[in-house]
């Protein structure tokens, strides 16, 4: 115990503050906290649907979480029901065999909700594009109120995207 | 030569594995399959083509190996019959890559399990998307989807059906647990959610374009898959790339695989009431990631390795900044590890949970790092050696334990090693070219390229067609033989413990949905 309480004071924290010298990405923090703050009372509940990606775009999903950008200080987290969310991240094309369990997670999710289609495959279909198997972009089955292109998408582009969701549904 | 024994006409192929080619019928695939099982081989991939645009039937493939190297075997099948007997009961992975063909082409095995495996409900039996005159643009009308999972029975014996979209952030396929209390008695595992049709959309592609798709098969493999597909590209136009590229082939590869254990490390810890270990190993991982968006302009090195090379050149400051990380890496992972070891609630989780035997392991073919973690002792990088491991002496480490412990310290040890390998990249590493242009290249060759990455072996099998346009491509993944190894490991263990058991294995669905 006394090792790993020691490695946690030597690493201190890492969570990068909003960079006074980045004009735009310390706007993106704060207006992330005020959005939250007004639309969701502090919380923004994000569920999660692969619909047929490569497995790209999860890994910077999951990096969301590491201590850099640590996504949970922002008053994000992720959420294992569609019912607790109120915001839907779809990554992928959607895959054909995928779509009835994205529209039936989107379906299981309370109004209001948004919906972030991530990556170039889940923007245009990507390199898969739609055929047999694919549907192509994630706004061939569901409403999609932002996409965020990137093959995958940096995390900080994925922050980017969510905001953008939340300010289009406070404009609207 | 390695397949000698079975005396057949084989025509060994150039490039950067010992790999050959050959023919035969179907009806003596059984016999050949086992002698090499006999022999130690297992089979490595199984996949299917058509062949009727050339006036034939279909084609279908076997990739064999050895740790000596890979045989290809082609038999032709009767385009109104397409039949070959059952491959599964001398290879267990046959299984389900019968399945996935059958579904894809129609070529039939004939085996006891009529189920299909990758059609789910976008098309029907009749439907063969993968065969010529299937239109890549068309959408089939919708089949019924009425999977017949094997029901378990008996006094208190309920199921619980998980999936396909899961609780994380993780890929979707479905799980069926058959429990009596907390203990399970039966997984059934039913995947093919994400296929999107790779084999279909490599057919036509420029050959030169294919490595951008195929470094999209598994994205977390994104650099394995690319080299396996250079790799058999480079072995039709018979042109080796220059020693830096397959240098920094090598110093990529081993970046992939200790980025991907590191984030492993991290989500066992988690998974195992460590959120500590999360933290710590995702700021290693991420500080890889920087590193290499800096060096290679991707954080996932995607789209650095082309034909003839790579396309990118980290340059000696480059390599020496490498080669400091590496330094910090390995103190810091070594400080982790120690705490690790000393935690006895992680260690309670770890020991003795999720147990895949030795004896299982063999009898399934199971492969890659879960391979070895039940002593499994398949590590290309150390067997075939393709260049640069053929100078780099890579140490394939194995355990013999089985448990989710055993595969965590797979992780340790292989992450210490692949630290030893990148330094030792940076030692032997040479001024020059990094890419060299690709003849053109003439329709009717094959290549194979099989690279051992984070997880497993990727086999990328080649044919060229027209014009530099792929005729058929094909990606095996090492899920493959490992999913079915999950079934096995979380047999009576309990419910709460299939997450970590599940996390241990880290399989890709994206990698066998295709």
């Amino acid at each position: 115990m006394y090792q790993l309480l020691k490695q946690i004071v030597r690493v201190g924290i890492k969570t990068e503050a909003p960079p006074q010298s980045d004009e735009g990405l310390r706007l993106l923090n704060q207006r992330l906290q005020q959005e939250i703050l007004g639309m969701f009372a502090g919380s923004l509940a994000i569920r999660h649907v692969d619909a047929g990606s490569c497995n790209g775009c999860e890994l910077e999903i999951h990096m969301l979480s590491n201590p850099y950008y640590n996504i949970e200080a922002l008053g994000i987290k992720f959420v294992a029901s569609p019912r607790h969310a109120d915001l839907l991240l779809v990554t992928g094309p959607v895959a054909r065999n995928m779509e009835v369990a994205l529209k039936r997670t989107y379906d299981a999710m309370p109004a209001p909700k948004l919906v972030v289609a991530v990556g170039d495959c889940g923007c245009t279909g990507g390199i898969f594009g739609e055929s047999y198997a694919s549907c192509g972009r994630v706004a061939n089955v569901i409403a999609v109120d932002v996409a965020v292109p990137g093959c995958p998408p940096t995390p900080v582009a994925l922050l980017q995207g969510i905001l953008t969701a939340i300010s289009a549904d406070a404009k609207g | 030569m390695a397949f000698d024994s079975l005396r057949l006409h084989l025509s060994e192929l150039p490039g950067a594995v010992p790999a050959w080619q050959g023919q035969t019928t179907a009806a003596e695939l059984p016999d050949i399959c086992h002698a090499v099982k006999v022999q130690g081989g297992r089979l490595a991939a199984l996949w299917g083509t058509d062949e009727q645009d050339h006036g034939q039937g279909y084609v279908l493939h076997l990739a064999l190996a050895k740790p000596e190297g890979m045989l290809w075997l082609r038999s032709a099948l009767p385009a109104d019959q397409p039949h070959y007997p059952d491959l599964s009961p001398i290879f267990y992975p046959a299984h389900r890559l019968q399945r996935a063909a059958r579904d894809l082409l129609g070529i039939d095995a004939q085996a006891a399990d009529r189920r299909p495996w990758l059609r789910h409900a976008a098309w029907q039996a009749t439907d063969l998307p993968l065969r010529h005159d299937a239109d890549a643009a068309a959408v089939f009308e919708q089949g019924g989807d009425d999977y017949a999972f094997t029901t378990v029975v008996g006094d208190g014996v309920h199921e619980i059906p998980v999936g396909p979209v899961h609780a994380g952030t993780i890929e979707p396929g479905h799980f069926r647990f058959s429990i009596v209390g907390e203990k399970v008695l039966r997984l059934e595992e039913h995947l093919g959610y994400t296929h999107k049709g790779v084999d279909k959309r490599f057919q036509g592609m420029a050959l030169a374009e294919g490595v951008r798709l195929a470094g999209r098969v598994s994205g977390d493999s994104t650099v394995a898959y690319a080299w396996a597909y250079c790799m058999a590209l480079e072995s039709i136009a018979a042109a080796a790339p220059p020693a830096r590229a397959l240098w920094l082939r090598a110093l990529m590869l081993e970046r992939e695989r200790i980025a991907n254990h590191l984030g492993d490390l991290g989500y066992l810890g988690n998974d195992g009431g460590l959120a500590f270990g999360l933290a710590q190993f995702m700021r290693l991982k991420e500080d890889v990631l920087r590193m290499n968006a800096g060096l290679f302009g991707h954080r996932y090195m995607m789209d650095c390795i082309v034909p003839g090379g790579v396309a990118c050149e980290p340059g000696r400051e480059g390599l020496e900044a490498i080669g400091a990380e590496c330094d910090a890496l390995e103190r810091e992972v070594h400080l982790l590890k120690d705490i690790y070891d000393d935690h006895p609630g992680l260690q309670d989780r770890f020991l003795t949970c999720g147990r895949l035997t030795a004896n299982t392991a063999s009898k399934l073919g199971v492969i890659g790092l879960a391979g070895r973690a039940s002593a499994q002792a398949w590590d290309l990088r150390a067997q075939a050696r393709p260049a640069p491991y053929d100078v780099l002496d890579a140490r394939m480490k194995t355990h013999k334990n089985g448990d989710v412990a055993a595969r965590v310290i797979m992780r340790f040890d292989e992450i210490f090693e692949s630290l030893r390998l990148v330094r030792s990249v940076i030692e032997h590493i040479g001024a020059g070219e990094i890419a060299v242009p690709l003849p053109d290249i003439p329709s009717g060759r094959m290549g194979l390229g099989w690279v051992e990455g984070w997880r497993g072996e990727s086999v990328v099998a080649l044919e060229s067609g027209e014009d530099g346009r792929i005729r058929s491509c094909h990606a095996h993944d090492p899920s493959w033989q490992n999913w079915p190894a999950l079934a096995f490991a979380v047999f009576n263990n309990i419910v709460p413990d299939f997450p970590l058991i599940n996390k241990s294995f880290n399989l890709s669905y994206s990698g066998c949905d295709l």
